[in-house]
């Protein structure tokens, strides 16, 4: 295939792992503990398992599986908010498809149309306006969630609705921002990270400046990286290449996609839709300031939360689940009390185990037979 | 005047309703014209509650009979390559012949939900007649069900089959072992990738067709070739993953194969990619998977390839003794990853 099988080359792959063990063998550290490397994105997380990279490292380099799954780190209560409004008889719920099997409290997604709901998945929230249209005696909510990716889509799907004068459209929205969470991981004791792999698709959206942060107070190295596995390993190999050099920078690898100062006209419509929430709820992290948005009051005609009711409560993880220590690296999924037990993909206890972007349900599902061939 | 058969009864509706279910002359009309029109044949003409089936013949063909059962309830009824009609025969044909049965009867049982055009089953059954044909295959019993709006959707169809094995061939998914070879007849995900497209309606370029066909030649051509094929089924529904593991856990084998070999079409490849699908897992509708000793390997390779329904065929990989049930893929990129049986529906990733 053009243009995608010219960065999964393997003679490069090689050559490049084969760096990398060269560069390791020069830092320290690494003789100490294994080099941990946080990659902050599923889309990485998926590529990472998918094309078995970690096996083609040396030991001394580890990937920790960031929070940039937005179905993994969806909150309990709010997939019963998803549940309670698609069960609605006026409403037609729209989701894209990998928040379906997602457990809330009582079901998922994917029960509730089972039970008779209205749940559609589409591919675009315009999909969802366009259904609108369509079905002009229903309401329909598409549920917004994740990071500066998807939000624009978002923003601009609520632009074109009250450009149409569309009245029976509305976003639940759960979007999410990204350097507030890399703030809050950094900022937590138990952590204990050596560099990051800085989430591409974001980056094609906010650019690679307000991650400055990282490197110059944090003292962390990052590098955006693409999502083609040469990608993921030459970006591991240029934060290596920091680390090996007592460097602490931004750096873009992802160059061929994502501009130093973004996109201003994505940037534009986040801004016109969207501002900041004082506090977001995540799951297996807790509550972080400023790490939500919600849809600002010009656009409240469109905001399902202002629209309709909701339960709107608060639902503690389950207590034998230790995503938020997975999520930080502190534990590897396999080291979870119910990885593999209670918790699988057939019934996930955790959010990681639900998307094949979560860590533990891309581990269980790609890479739990100790001994898969180290290149 | 009363010495010759009536003439068949003519179906003058354009639409099905209730009415040509309930057994009286509506249903009439809609077997004899329908139905009788395009599948006519010795052994279903008489209109019996069954067919009868010489034994005498089934014996000609060989010492055990295969039996199968499938439903068919695919939406859109019509799509790139084929319709239900296709499907419901291709697929329960294939059912028999992965046993190394020659497929030679099948039943029908249609449910039609009230509304559907007289046109719409009209070509279905075109289709089933033009598959059945080109199997061998004869469709001798069926019934007909019409229900309310709503209690289905258009048009679903089963279809039961019954075929005949001939002697000393012994294939099933607990014979894989170690050093056997991994065959596939052809290029995966076509039929999976024609539904999504047509479902979603998608612009994609480069179209894509089903590729559901009878495989019953081809078993015949690979059995010729190769009388100690020890595994062989075909990966409908969950795909080539789900086939492997299927061996993998049957067997109590592992299951070891290289990315680089399975065969993908470019466009279903840059489909999965856009869509974030994964074509391992995709439905076909035509293709097989086949475990062979390693010395018969090269032989059944170029049977399979030597028939037009196998000619992009390729070996994929082994089996070997560890991890016991479990399929492991060499990436085209240089690393290893286990291929899983699917937990649900596979669903598109959001970024």
């Amino acid at each position: 295939m053009k243009y995608v099988d010219e960065f999964r080359d393997p003679a490069k792959a090689k050559a490049l792992a084969a760096d990398i063990t060269r560069l390791v063998a020069r830092i320290p550290r690494a003789r100490r503990r294994p080099l941990q490397i946080m990659e902050v994105c599923g889309g990485h997380t998926h590529a990472i398992f998918r094309y078995g990279i970690q096996q083609m490292l040396p030991e001394e380099v580890e990937f920790v599986h960031g929070p940039g799954c937005p179905v993994c780190v969806l909150p309990m209560g709010r997939v019963d908010d998803c549940v309670a409004l698609a069960e609605r008889p006026d409403v037609i719920f729209t989701t894209f498809g990998d928040a379906m099997r997602v457990p809330g409290s009582r079901k998922s997604l994917l029960k509730a149309k089972a039970d008779g709901a209205d749940v559609r998945m589409v591919y675009s929230p315009l999909d969802a306006l366009a259904l609108a249209l369509k079905n002009p005696d229903r309401e329909v909510v598409f549920f917004g969630l994740g990071f500066e990716t998807t939000m624009p889509s978002s923003a601009m799907t609520l632009i074109q609705a009250r450009a149409q004068g569309v009245r029976n459209f509305s976003l639940f929205c759960n979007h999410t921002t990204i350097i507030p969470t890399i703030k809050a991981m950094l900022d937590s004791p138990e952590l204990q990270l050596d560099g990051f792999l800085g989430p591409g698709h974001v980056s094609m959206v906010i650019g690679t400046r307000p991650y400055a942060f990282i490197a110059g107070h944090y003292r962390r190295p990052i590098t955006i990286a693409g999502f083609e596995p040469l990608d993921v390993l030459q970006s591991t190999w240029m934060v290596l290449k920091q680390l090996a050099e007592g460097r602490c920078e931004v750096e873009n690898q992802y160059g061929r996609i994502v501009p130093e100062n973004g996109n201003a006209r994505a940037l534009a419509a986040i801004a016109e839709v969207f501002e900041l929430r004082e506090f977001f709820e995540w799951r297996g992290l807790g509550s972080i300031d400023h790490s939500g948005v919600r849809i600002r009051p010009a656009y409240a005609a469109y905001d399902a939360e202002k629209k309709f009711h909701m339960p709107n409560v608060r639902i503690a993880d389950p207590k034998s689940c230790q995503c938020g220590e997975v999520l930080k690296g502190v534990i590897k999924p396999h080291e979870c009390k119910v990885f593999g037990s209670a918790c699988t993909p057939e019934t996930p206890l955790g959010s990681l185990m639900v998307s094949t972007e979560g860590a533990c349900a891309a581990y269980y599902n790609y890479g739990r037979v100790e001994g898969l061939a180290r290149v | 005047m009363y010495d010759r058969a009536p003439p068949r009864a003519r179906l003058r509706d354009t639409a099905i309703n209730l009415g040509h279910g309930a057994g009286g002359k509506a249903m009439r009309a809609l077997i004899e014209d329908v139905f009788l029109g395009a599948f006519g044949n010795p052994m279903l003409d008489p209109l019996e509650d069954q067919a009868v089936l010489p034994l005498g013949d089934l014996a000609r063909h060989g010492d055990r009979l295969a039996f199968t059962t499938d439903s068919y309830v695919v939406d859109p009824l019509f799509f790139p390559g084929g319709d239900i009609g296709t499907l419901a025969v291709a697929g329960t044909v294939n059912d028999l012949a992965v046993s190394g049965a020659r497929p030679l009867f099948l039943s029908c049982g249609f449910v039609i939900e009230e509304g559907l055009p007289v046109e719409t089953l009209r070509r279905v059954v075109a289709s089933m007649r033009e598959t059945a044909e080109r199997a061998g295959v004869a469709i001798v019993t069926g019934d007909t069900k019409v229900v309310e709006k709503g209690a289905a959707d258009k048009l679903f169809i089963n279809t039961s089959g019954v075929g005949v094995i001939r002697p000393g061939i012994a294939i099933s998914a607990t014979n894989a072992r170690p050093g056997d070879k991994v065959l596939v007849s052809g290029v995966l995900g076509d039929h999976g990738t024609a539904i999504l497209i047509a479902r979603n309606q998608l612009a994609l370029e480069g179209a894509v067709q089903s590729d559901c066909q009878p495989l019953h030649e081809l078993v015949d051509a690979m059995l010729s070739a190769c009388p100690d094929i020890r595994c062989l089924r075909d990966a409908t529904r969950g795909g080539l993953a789900t086939v492997l593991n299927e061996f993998a856990q049957s067997s109590q084998v592992a299951i070891r194969i290289r990315e680089r070999d399975v065969p993908v079409r470019e466009t279903v490849r840059g489909a999965c990619e856009i869509l974030g699908l994964d074509p391992l897992f995709l439905a076909n509708e035509g293709k097989l998977v086949a475990v062979a000793p390693p010395a018969e390997a090269p032989a059944l390779l170029a049977a399979m390839r030597a028939h037009p329904a196998g000619a992009e065929a390729a070996v994929i990989g082994e089996i070997t003794e560890t991890p016991v049930g479990m399929v492991i893929m060499q990436t085209s990129f240089g690393g290893e990853r286990i291929v899983d049986m699917l937990v649900g529906e596979q669903l598109p990733r959001i970024c």
